[in-house]
């Protein structure tokens, strides 16, 4: 363990898993790389996001269309998930049994389903309110950042089941390994993202 | 359902009006016969050309081959042939769309031949295309090319994304060809500024083939650039530190990573405008808290760096230009690498010098023009590096050091009028006027296309084995420098007089002998084209004659001089260990180079993958379903998408072994062409006698 | 405007004002634009400039006058003289040394001159690394000073310094037409922006449709003018005289028709213009404003509303309230424009525009 050798920031699989280890040090931070891409992606649209804030033009604000117990809800359930991504990557390094793997990874998504089940049911609460997006400049903007990472959780939980099938079909061999990798580091990313979501959009807007 | 809305869900908003010669059927007054013509030769020459290609490739059943050698190809030289091959193409629509343009202004006073419409078009699809459709091909498949080989890899780091990027970029290109038979283009301009763009004063399908073309080409370009990154940082040779890396690939890891952060904003910007227009968001109008300036702002954030992204590239084929025609290592070599990281890291900050006349404050603009200044110095630092690089040299004039040379003079002019522009109080009198068009074409064609071309020539043998042919080099390079002077000069001054860009006619008298000037160097500009192109054809009919299977034909100082040419799939039988700078130089110095390796092993590579066409066809899919609002096309062809990532998933069985004797065999027989070719001197570099083995004991070893 | 005839809308015409050679202008612009220790290179390099330009614009100079290189109010003046400067200072210690430099290398270390020195490892110096960084820096800070000072100083939004309060106008971007909206005076023209000499004038833009720029080269600065949105200009207009005045940002197909005449006037002509505009001029009601909202030239809108015609080619109005200018930056923001609903007719590819970009005919110029 005090050998190690870090390729990567984040968990590296290390020497119990000598062949992907080697090649996720390509793999991963190419990654990396694109996620400091998708990072600048969300910057500028939070950008965009905060400079049409009061750009409300007699529409609904803030203060109308937010539901702050739902938001707190969505995020301790994203957090769970991201919570419980971390343990399928520590039972994949240390080599526990698949089912446990799995069994995380399930529960992941679950969490993930639940995330975007209530993240869905509040938008059509704020389109009843009248907030949908072509009624203001501020509206679109929320339109464009909130549903941007929704469309990046459905996206990693679609590839999380294909993961599972992957699972289910070959085991755990280099390639699924390096998948769930990256998917971990995606989705801790989302988590982050959403955390500046839940700050920047929700709390600010609401103060 | 009425059968008109059973017609719209199947072909969407076509109509027969989208097609280029139906105005002119139905109302052939000579301005529709006159437009309608062009535009339907235009289309009938797209529809021809794809017509006899595929005739061509049926009649000579190669389809199989074009299938399994190209397209499915995932080697990364393959693959940067087909982006400069996609260049090319773009290149011709898109001069002749220029020589179109200026002939209109000539003849501009009161009137001209082409419709204000069309001429919108016109600008907009030449600039579209010369920047994403031409430029950025170009140079990502230079780089693709050469890079690895440069760096002593077997491939990019990830040759199935290379692939899906490859595609992206070519079905972007084919959405703008198709906008010459269906439909209209935008007539927005390159950067598409709403509110213009938007849906309110712009319906028709013209801005959305633009932001589909720019969101495929975009995300294309993002992926190369996280993947020539990752190459760069992960897979050079062992003993290849960052600082022994050569200047190009040093360029190539400056434009990468300025790729990685300045695609996002395009984008964000052109996604922002689609949802305005397709789904009435308000982004960027006028009315319920839109604010155009938020695109224009998104739009320079990715377009500033756009050009340093096109031109770093450029400046890296130039060091190698210089140092290896004048036979002396680089100038400055450090000072070179400062220099282009300092220019890709400035290139964030001086958006704003696009739109000092926005109304924001005079501290902003003094700001944002002291910082456009700036990139003024490591600029100006190599130009005098390339200058030293000469100084105590024995300098050749072939066809890329004349584009070097013609590189150097006028972009020192270009760079001058850049400063001028960067002043915001005289900014505030040349902004939008042609003074501005005459500036960018003053760096990027000098700076940009002559780069390009002169590493087209540069590395020409490498790629086919075969120089090009050196008079027609020669002659198209003196047509191009001559051309662009004669056709831009003039646009300095009638920027000066007040025209603005983009005006199809004028009421000024005093503005034609000047725009009849620029039409004639369009002309030259044509005829330097069609040079290149005849060149191409003469050097393929004395290919034999011009054979450099040794592959050092130019007395090369880095790694990719020191594989045959062209080189084997694999690149290099066994992986170089490098110890210095100029490694090629230096192997050739101790006479390590053309010597067999202690062992052969097995090498494995990559097979082929139907993923990247089959991404780029649904992406075009897609794409064109977007624009003519065919909404079941769209959904099949993402649906489409989906699957096919997700079968990708689950394949598993995706590299290929070639057997160590098979390489040995290979390597043993080249190394029997180097034994027998002659060693040929410098002076007899463009003759036959060259065949790409450099002598060393006359210039190189000497001192 | 030496004849104010009789006749309806003779006296519009005859606005063109004595012409002045440039020489003229030389002498009679303020001194204040200028640093007095670099006067005379200055008016050396602006007499070589003024001499190429003059053939430039061959019988155009007698016409309109449509470059700051011959600058016919304080800011534009300012303007060419900052721009001599740059031009020069790169000239010298750019373009010189690198011009001078580039043919001896070439020449003395062409391939096969053996007699000049060869040194094929020479690549590393430090004093001359020293001198490629610290030339380059010394030349950007002095160019820097000069941006900063004069982007101060030209300011766009920055009042001109005068003894006389300035002359407030508005202007509204149409397409392909401006408006101007003189307030105080209660009047509005299209086609001819007059003005009065020696004094300043501010401007407040905004567009009523896409983005527009504004621009009169031989006056001064151009500026943005956006739907929503105000901004401002300061111009003012040192000798009597006409001056072509543009849209520069394309705006569609009747882009090339969005031009006008800035005219110059003495102040006493200038307040008879006035009296003239508010004796002769349309009254502006909703009609009207609809038409110039609509997509149109202004032959076209003449065209259109024959009883809006005069003899030059403008439009002039009357009886225009102060409050049409923030009526109309208040209606787009909130997307009620008048004349602009129209245009929203749904997507079509169809080749044949159904909406506000559908092409002005042919030379709307030559139409009645």
């Amino acid at each position: 363990m005090s050998q190690e050798v870090f390729h990567y920031p984040g968990l590296n699989l290390g020497k119990a898993h000598p062949r992907t280890h080697a090649i996720a040090q390509t793999t991963i931070f190419g990654f990396w790389v694109f996620l400091m891409s998708d990072a600048i992606l969300f910057g500028l649209v939070f950008s965009s996001y905060v400079t049409s804030v009061h750009a409300t033009a007699g529409a609904p604000g803030p203060k109308q269309l937010f539901d702050i117990t739902s938001v707190f809800a969505e995020t301790l359930l994203l957090l769970a998930s991201s919570f419980t991504f971390g343990m399928a990557s520590l039972s994949m390094k240390y080599s526990h049994s698949k089912r446990r793997l799995v069994g995380w990874l399930v529960l992941t998504l679950v969490l993930g389903a639940g995330f975007l089940g209530l993240e869905t049911h509040d938008f059509l609460t704020m389109v009843a309110k009248g907030g949908a997006p072509e009624h203001s400049g501020f509206l679109s903007a929320f339109w464009d950042l909130v549903p941007l990472h929704g469309l990046h959780v459905t996206g990693g939980s679609i590839w999380l089941i294909c993961l599972l099938g992957q699972i289910k079909r070959y085991g755990l061999d280099t390639r699924t390994k390096l998948d769930i990798m990256r998917l971990a580091l995606f989705w801790h990313f989302l988590d982050i993202v959403w955390i500046a979501i839940f700050t920047v959009v929700y709390l600010a807007g609401l103060a | 359902m009425s059968t008109a809305s059973i017609v719209y869900d199947i072909i969407g908003r076509f109509t027969m009006h989208s097609l280029p010669f139906y105005d002119m059927v139905q109302n052939p007054t000579k301005e529709n016969l006159i437009n309608g013509s062009i535009a339907g030769f235009a289309a009938c020459v797209a529809v021809g050309g794809l017509v006899i290609v595929v005739a061509g490739i049926t009649y000579l059943k190669k389809w199989r081959w074009l299938w399994s050698e190209w397209l499915t190809s995932t080697d990364h030289k393959k693959i940067g042939i087909m982006y400069v091959v996609i260049a090319f193409v773009m290149m011709g629509r898109a001069i002749i769309e220029a020589i179109l343009m200026r002939a209109q202004q000539a003849w501009g006073l009161d009137g001209g031949f082409l419709s204000p419409n069309h001429f919108g078009q016109l600008f907009s699809t030449h600039g579209t295309i010369m920047i994403f459709f031409m430029a950025m091909p170009f140079l990502i498949g230079v780089i693709n090319y050469v890079m690895p080989l440069q760096i002593g890899a077997r491939d990019v780091s990830f040759p199935v994304l290379n692939s899906i990027s490859l595609m992206l970029t070519a079905a972007g290109a084919i959405l703008i060809m198709a906008s010459l038979v269906f439909g209209q283009f935008s007539t927005g301009g390159w950067f598409g500024y709403p509110p213009y763009t938007e849906a309110h004063f712009l319906p028709g399908v013209g801005p959305d083939y633009w932001i589909w073309a720019l969101s495929l080409s975009g995300l294309g370009s993002t992926l190369t650039g996280i993947n020539f990154a990752v190459t760069i940082f992960k897979e050079r040779a062992p003993g290849m530190k960052l600082f022994y890396m050569p200047l190009f690939t040093w360029a190539a890891l400056c434009t990468s990573i300025m790729m990685i952060f300045a695609m996002p904003p395009l984008t964000v910007a052109t996604a922002q405008l689609a949802l305005d227009r397709y789904l009435g968001f308000h982004y960027f109008t006028n009315e319920l808290g839109g604010d155009m300036m938020h695109f224009v702002n998104l739009f320079w954030i990715f377009g500033h760096p756009e050009v340093y992204i096109l031109i770093i590239p450029a400046f890296g084929i130039y060091s190698e230009v210089f140092s290896t025609y004048s036979g002396k290592a680089l100038f400055g070599y450090a000072s070179m690498v400062l220099a282009i990281m300092c220019i890709a890291i400035l290139s964030f900050t001086v958006w704003v010098h696009h739109f000092f006349t926005m109304g924001q404050g005079p501290s902003i603009n003094a700001v944002y023009g002291i910082a456009s200044m700036l990139i003024g110095i490591p600029t100006g630092v190599k130009i005098y590096d390339w200058m030293w690089t000469m100084f105590r040299g024995r300098v050749r004039i072939t066809a890329p050091m004349i584009y070097a040379i013609g590189f150097i003079v006028l972009f020192v002019l270009g760079g001058m009028s850049g400063i001028v522009l960067a002043n915001p109080s005289v900014d505030f009198q040349v902004h939008n006027t042609d003074f501005l068009v005459a500036h960018f074409h003053n760096v990027i064609i000098p700076g940009v296309l002559f780069g390009l071309i002169a590493g087209y020539h540069f590395w020409f043998p490498k790629v086919f084995g075969y120089r090009l042919d050196e008079r027609w080099g020669i002659f198209a390079a003196c047509c191009w420098t001559l051309g662009f002077m004669l056709a831009f000069f003039p646009l300095y001054a009638l920027g000066i007089m007040g025209l603005p860009r983009r005006t199809v006619a004028y009421a000024q008298p005093a503005y034609v002998p000047l725009e009849m000037a620029a039409f004639g160097g369009a002309l030259l500009i044509g005829v330097a084209l069609l040079s290149l192109l005849i060149q191409l054809v003469v050097s393929y009919l004395h290919r034999d004659e011009n054979r450099v299977p040794v592959g050092d034909p130019w007395d090369g100082r880095s790694l990719e001089w020191a594989c045959a040419a062209p080189p084997p799939e694999y690149n290099f039988p066994v992986i170089p260990m490098v110890s210095d700078r100029d490694a090629f130089t230096a192997a050739k110095a101790f006479g390590t180079a053309y010597l067999p390796p202690a062992e052969y092993v097995d090498i494995t590579l990559p097979k082929n993958a139907a993923m990247g066409p089959v991404i780029g066809a649904l992406g075009f899919a897609i794409a064109f379903g977007l624009v003519w609002h065919i909404w079941w096309l769209v959904c099949l062809a993402t649906l489409g998408a989906f699957a096919t990532m997700i079968v990708r998933g689950f394949a598993r069985d995706t590299t290929k072994t070639i057997p160590a004797a098979e390489v040995e065999a290979e390597y043993e027989q080249w190394l029997e062409v180097v034994r027998a070719a002659t060693p040929v001197t410098r002076a007899d570099e463009t003759r036959p006698v060259n065949q790409g083995l450099a002598d060393q004991t006359a210039l190189g070893a000497a001192s | 405007m030496r004849v104010v005839g009789p006749g309806v809308r003779r006296w519009i015409v005859n606005t063109q004002p004595r012409h002045r050679p440039a020489t003229a202008a030389d002498r009679s612009c303020p001194r204040r634009w200028v640093g007095a220790r670099f006067a005379w290179t200055v008016s050396l390099a602006r007499c070589i400039a003024l001499a190429v330009l003059v053939l430039m614009l061959g019988s155009c100079v007698g016409n309109e006058h449509m470059s700051f290189l011959d600058p016919q109010g304080p800011v534009a003046h300012a303007e060419a003289v900052h721009f001599y400067w740059i031009v020069g200072i790169m000239a010298v210690f750019v373009a010189g040394p690198i011009f001078l430099a580039l043919p001896f290398f070439l020449w003395r270390y062409r391939y096969g001159n053996a007699r000049a020195k060869y040194a094929p490892n020479w690549k590393d110096s430090a004093p001359v690394i020293a001198f490629t960084w610290i030339g380059p820096v010394l030349i950007v800070c002095g160019l820097g000073y000069f941006v900063w000072t004069d982007s101060h100083r030209l300011n766009p939004y920055r009042a001109l310094a005068s003894n006389q309060p300035p002359l407030q106008m508005q202007v509204i971007g149409y397409d392909w037409k401006w408006l101007f909206i003189y307030p105080k005076q209660g009047i509005a023209t299209i086609g001819t922006m007059a003005l009065p000499v020696g004094r300043p004038v501010t401007l407040h833009l905004t567009s009523a449709t896409v983005m527009q720029s504004f621009f009169i080269p031989a006056l001064g600065s151009q500026i943005y003018a956006m739907g929503g949105m105000v901004t401002r200009l300061n111009l003012e207009a040192m000798h009597p005289g006409r001056y072509l005045g543009e849209n520069t940002m394309y705006n569609g197909n009747g882009f090339h028709f969005q031009k006008f005449t800035a005219v110059g006037m003495t102040p006493d002509r200038f307040k008879a213009w006035v009296k003239q505009v508010k004796f002769n001029g349309t009254p502006i009601d909703a009609r009207i404003l609809t038409a110039i909202g609509t997509c149109s030239t202004r032959e076209q809108m003449i065209a259109a509303m024959p009883s809006l015609a005069s003899t030059d080619g403008a439009i002039y109005l009357k009886d225009v309230s102060p409050g049409l200018f923030p009526a109309i930056v208040k209606a787009v923001k909130q997307g009620t424009t008048p004349g602009l609903a129209h245009a929203a007719q749904g997507g079509s590819g169809s080749r044949r525009s159904t909406t506000c970009k559908t092409p002005p005919p042919r030379l709307a110029r030559a139409e009645p």
